[in-house]
């Protein structure tokens, strides 16, 4: 408890100092029109993102802030019309290599005098992911870990305890669909929630390495790495472990299937802790563990995506997103936006307050003690935006038609040559 | 004096040639915007497709290297194919409107209002009727299967299944466009000559006779604006499919002008070169049938005045 | 008339034939019905697994509330009114005089100008789109009402001339021949003489533009993005992304972005029909 205060009143000093600074780094008050464009969507998101252009127009009184709110999947496909057309002054994104292609093309502003400045220093640990070219193209504004969300009661119910071996999660498996249920909720229409899946899987098979030198183009799809991946995955799908028709959902529809109990668990990052909660899994029904060791001597590691904020080099005012996004990162600002009630995953300030929640104290833990192969960003943000459309795609051919697998990876084989040439 | 002299030629010269010049100045404004919207960006797409070009930086010739990657596409085919199968199955709106037509063609009181509700489909954007059908569809609480399962059937999951996804969308297309037809073909009835029908049913034809040899051939102008309709609909069919399914699973459900978006336009994509030789492919196939239309529309023409 | 028409069959078909209209009406509208239904449920009826039960309570205020105070749906029904209407104001224009020129004077090209807007009217949008994209962005109109205006005008224009068109050459010619004999300039022959005529077909054609361009999905993600400029088609895509799963919200955000186009239909039903079914009969 006195630990606690202690860091909050470390990051209200922080903060005081922030902003002064920040009035200082202005010269003078911030004017004229802030444009931002973000990707947050949901409803926790979008409640969290209107609230921060609220406090921060609140700072700026003379700064007119235009926010919009586009659909995160469409924001996909529209961030590179508009960084190039229509460009806003702030705008959203994903952390490593998915901000590789615009940072290339020269559409992101280089921020490296930002975290330059002293209190960037505590987000040490986002600068490698927000690194390319030796120089910094954008902040983090939250992290959270990956793992299976699963329903304790079910367990508790089945006798079950959390897997820690490969064996442990298809016996567990085998135990819930004698039981009449499906292991894993997933909803695949969107590709990316298999992209999940894969990352688990041939991270564990295959290690950390063998991962990043895949989805850097290094390693060729008809690797026997990558079949023993898919090999482990088959296993699960013969078993009928993953509920029926996934194609046809995005992850949220998908969420129905563990809210009723016709599914035990869903692999899935923590954003998906607020929407079941707020369907009524309450925290003696809820528990995560962190996903099993598949190859003895692999060093597990974890997927934790980082999202992001950046100033297109289009942008009008230059000033006022700078300011923006030290905002965002502070402490103070990092600690309110990322605690149980809003979004409920991790803050990337060091200063900030990790939320009193358990999934987050259990993310938290796990990514900065039990994660020694090292962290990975997400399939689609590690590798290539047009490779990982093709292999998600193939994943989820995958899913439903296991047999197709020698096809599926030819065609991700001869995509990537083209790709990475 | 010598100024007024030349206004007055100048405008004694447009007083005689007024009626040659007048069209021209009603068309100046549409055709240039005309040429400037749709005339040159055809031309342009052609170009483009000879390129590699990110929409970005410089654009790198590569002559025909966008079609020979074309030819060696899964994707492309699996468009193509649908598209065909888009073409086929779109025509049973004919037929349907027909004889959805046939079943309103009466008197009975409230018959106005019921034609019109039978049209509401077609005044709806495709947007909302994609999202209605793929809820419709929907494997776990759609209306489909709850159907289905009152017969025993296993949930089918249409939209999740690249065997039914395309079929299962068409259908969704062939609703709208069904009314189409149908309002198509209430007209045309209204002016099919009841002294024909009468004669004809002295001769003693009904029913299936009376409709193939003496209704349809006088319903042959609503036919060819149905035809070419639905045609031009089935080619231009996106709305429902980036609504329905984003042209999954697994890329099963693309047809070319949704493939060629998703190449061209998508943050997977930007690849316009590759983009517009897709859609010189389109183009082409429905140079096909404008070429057919617009040689009806000239034999017609001959025949008019 | 065919078919027979039912006064003149049996009694027992006339009952059956009262009979299957409504039902058949039911069935042909059946997703839409539901889908109203739907918009007037409460969120637990979702919850509880009650799709297709009558609604537990009646929540029409609650969720079109929501549409209409929670989200961004006014702006994009703005943004529709302020793209659709200056289209649809354009066209007419446009259109009325391409129609005039092509249908009332005999030049060598007539045939193929009318040709080329007939032709260009049936293209696949896709070739279009990555020419179009660039001159918007190169006039500085990306991502404005007005840019999305100006295409949908001169795609437009192509249909329109069709329409106008023929309805030109349907008209009495020998009024024109008498205004000319009395000396009548060219453009009053148009103003004074021949637009009055055409008001009929010009509004079927208003009517007909204003659903088309409503309900256009295709240039509006092309074109534009983001509440400021987005028509409803694209933006109720964000909508339900801000409520995804929440079908009672979905619905009714569909009836809302569905519901003018509709509403046109219905007062101008006349027009409506007239215009879709030009040259449906000969």
């Amino acid at each position: 408890m006195f630990q606690k205060s202690k860091t909050v009143m470390a990051s209200l000093a922080a903060t005081v100092a922030l902003t002064t600074s920040v009035m200082a780094a202005g010269h003078a008050k911030l004017e004229g029109d802030l444009v931002i464009f973000s990707d947050m969507s949901n409803p926790a998101p979008r409640a969290v993102m209107e609230g921060m252009v609220e406090r921060f127009g609140a700072l700026h009184p003379d700064l007119n802030i235009e926010l919009t709110v586009i659909d995160r999947e469409a924001y996909k496909t529209q961030i590179r019309n508009f960084l190039t057309a229509n460009t806003p002054d702030v705008a959203n994104w994903y952390a490593a290599n998915r901000m590789k292609p615009y940072v290339d093309a020269g559409l992101f502003e280089d921020i490296s005098d930002v975290w330059a400045e002293p209190e960037l220093a505590d987000l040490a640990s986002t600068k490698g992911a927000m690194t390319l070219d030796g120089k910094q193209w954008g902040v983090p504004y939250t992290y959270y870990q990956w793992g299976v969300y699963y329903r304790a009661d079910i367990y508790n119910e089945l006798g079950l305890n959390e897997p820690a071996t490969f064996e442990e999660m298809k016996s567990n498996c085998q135990a819930i669909l004698d039981s009449g249920r499906k292991c894993y909720t997933i909803g695949t229409k969107f590709l990316w929630t298999a992209g999940g899946w894969f990352d688990y899987l041939n991270m564990r098979t295959n290690g950390y390495d063998y991962h990043a030198k895949l989805t850097g183009g290094e390693i060729a799809w008809t690797d026997d790495g990558v079949k023993a991946t898919f090999a482990n995955w088959r296993e699960l799908i013969d078993m009928g472990a993953f509920i029926d028709n996934h194609t046809a959902y995005s992850w949220q529809e998908s969420l129905p299937f563990i809210v009723s109990g016709d599914a035990a668990a869903i692999l899935k990052g923590n954003f998906a802790v607020p929407p079941l909660r707020e369907a009524g899994l309450d925290d003696s029904k809820l528990d995560f563990y962190q996903f099993p060791a598949i190859t003895d001597g692999v060093a597990l590691a974890e997927d934790a995506p980082t999202d992001t904020f950046h100033i297109p080099s289009g942008a009008k005012n230059k000033d006022a997103a700078k300011a923006f996004l030290k905002f965002v990162v502070s402490a103070e600002n990092q600690t309110l936006i990322n605690n149980g009630d809003n979004l409920g995953q991790l803050p990337v300030n060091a200063k900030s307050s990790v939320d009193d929640d358990k999934f987050l104290k259990e993310g938290f833990e796990m990514l900065s003690s039990n994660s020694p192969g090292g962290v990975a960003q997400f399939f689609d943000r590690d590798a290539p935006a047009e490779m990982a459309k093709v292999a998600m795609e193939g994943f989820q051919e995958f899913m439903v038609k296991p047999d197709n697998l020698d096809k599926i990876l030819a065609r991700l084989d001869r995509a990537a040559k083209r790709i990475y040439k | 004096m010598s100024s007024s002299t030349k206004a007055a030629t100048q405008s004694s010269w447009y007083k005689r040639n007024e009626i040659a010049v007048t069209p021209w100045l009603f068309l100046l404004p549409g055709v240039a915007m005309f040429l400037l919207y749709v005339i040159f960006p055809i031309f342009q797409s052609i170009n483009v497709s000879f390129y590699e070009w990110d929409g970005l930086g410089e654009a790198e010739w590569v002559g025909l290297g966008n079609y020979e990657e074309l030819y060696w596409d899964d994707a492309f085919y699996v468009s193509l194919r649908n598209n065909l199968i888009w073409l086929v199955l779109y025509l049973l709106a004919i037929p349907a409107g027909l004889f959805i037509a046939l079943f309103l063609n009466q008197t009975v009181s409230g018959i106005r209002l019921y034609k019109s509700l039978f049209f509401f489909p077609f005044v709806i954007s495709q947007v909302v009727v994609g999202l209605v059908f793929t809820w419709f569809y929907d494997p776990t609480f759609g209306l489909l299967n709850q159907f289905l399962g009152v017969f025993g059937i296993n949930p089918i999951n249409v939209l999740g299944d690249e065997r039914y996804v395309t079929y299962g969308i068409i259908a969704a297309g062939i609703w709208p466009q069904t009314a189409y037809c149908m309002i198509l073909y209430l007209t045309g009835l209204n002016a099919v000559d009841p002294e024909q029908i009468e004669a004809a049913r002295l001769d003693g034809a009904k029913g299936w006779r009376m409709l193939w040899h003496i209704i349809i051939p006088q319903l042959k102008p609503a036919t060819f604006i149905a035809f070419v309709v639905t045609i031009i609909g089935a080619l231009r069919s996106f709305d429902l499919i980036s609504i329905m399914t984003n042209g999954g699973p697994f890329g099963e459900s693309r047809v070319l002008s949704f493939y060629m978006f998703e190449v061209a336009l998508s943050e997977y994509g930007f690849r316009m070169g590759y983009g517009a030789s897709i859609a010189v492919v389109l183009f082409l196939i429905m140079l096909c049938f404008i070429a057919y239309f617009l040689y009806s529309m000239y034999q017609d023409d001959k025949g008019g005045r | 008339m065919f078919p027979t028409p039912i006064e003149k069959s049996s009694r027992s078909w006339q009952l059956t034939y009262q009979a299957l209209l409504p039902a058949a009406l039911v069935l042909w509208l059946l997703p839409l019905i539901a889908v109203a239904v739907f918009s007037i449920k409460p969120d637990s009826d979702f919850t509880t697994g009650n799709y297709w039960g009558l609604p537990t309570s009646f929540e029409f205020v609650e969720n079109y509330g929501k549409v209409f105070f929670a989200s961004d749906m006014p702006r994009y029904l703005l943004n529709s009114v302020l793209i659709t209407v200056p289209t649809m104001l354009g066209c007419v224009v446009l259109s009325s005089m391409t129609g005039f020129a092509l249908g009332v004077y005999k030049f060598r090209s007539n045939l193929w100008i009318f040709f080329m807007f007939v032709a260009g009217n049936f293209v696949p949008f896709q070739i279009l789109m990555v020419p179009v994209r660039d001159l918007t962005l190169d006039m500085g109109l990306y991502n404005t009402k007005a840019g999305l205006v100006f295409f949908h005008i001169a795609f437009q224009t192509g249909f329109c001339t069709l329409f106008m068109r023929n309805f030109i050459r349907a008209l009495p010619f020998d009024l024109i021949e008498v205004a000319r004999v009395e000396g009548v300039a060219e453009w009053r022959i148009f103003w004074y003489v021949v637009l009055p005529l055409m008001k009929p077909a010009l509004a079927a054609m208003a009517v007909l533009i204003f659903t088309f361009i409503w309900n256009d999905f295709f240039w509006a993600i092309v074109l534009t993005q983001g509440a400021e400029s987005q028509p409803v088609t694209a933006g109720i895509t964000s909508f339900n992304a801000q409520y995804r799963a929440a079908y009672h919200l979905m619905s009714a955000g569909s009836i809302v972005a569905a519901l003018p186009p509709v509403a046109m239909f219905f007062l101008m039903q006349k027009h409506f029909i007239a215009g879709l079914t030009l040259g449906a009969v000969k």
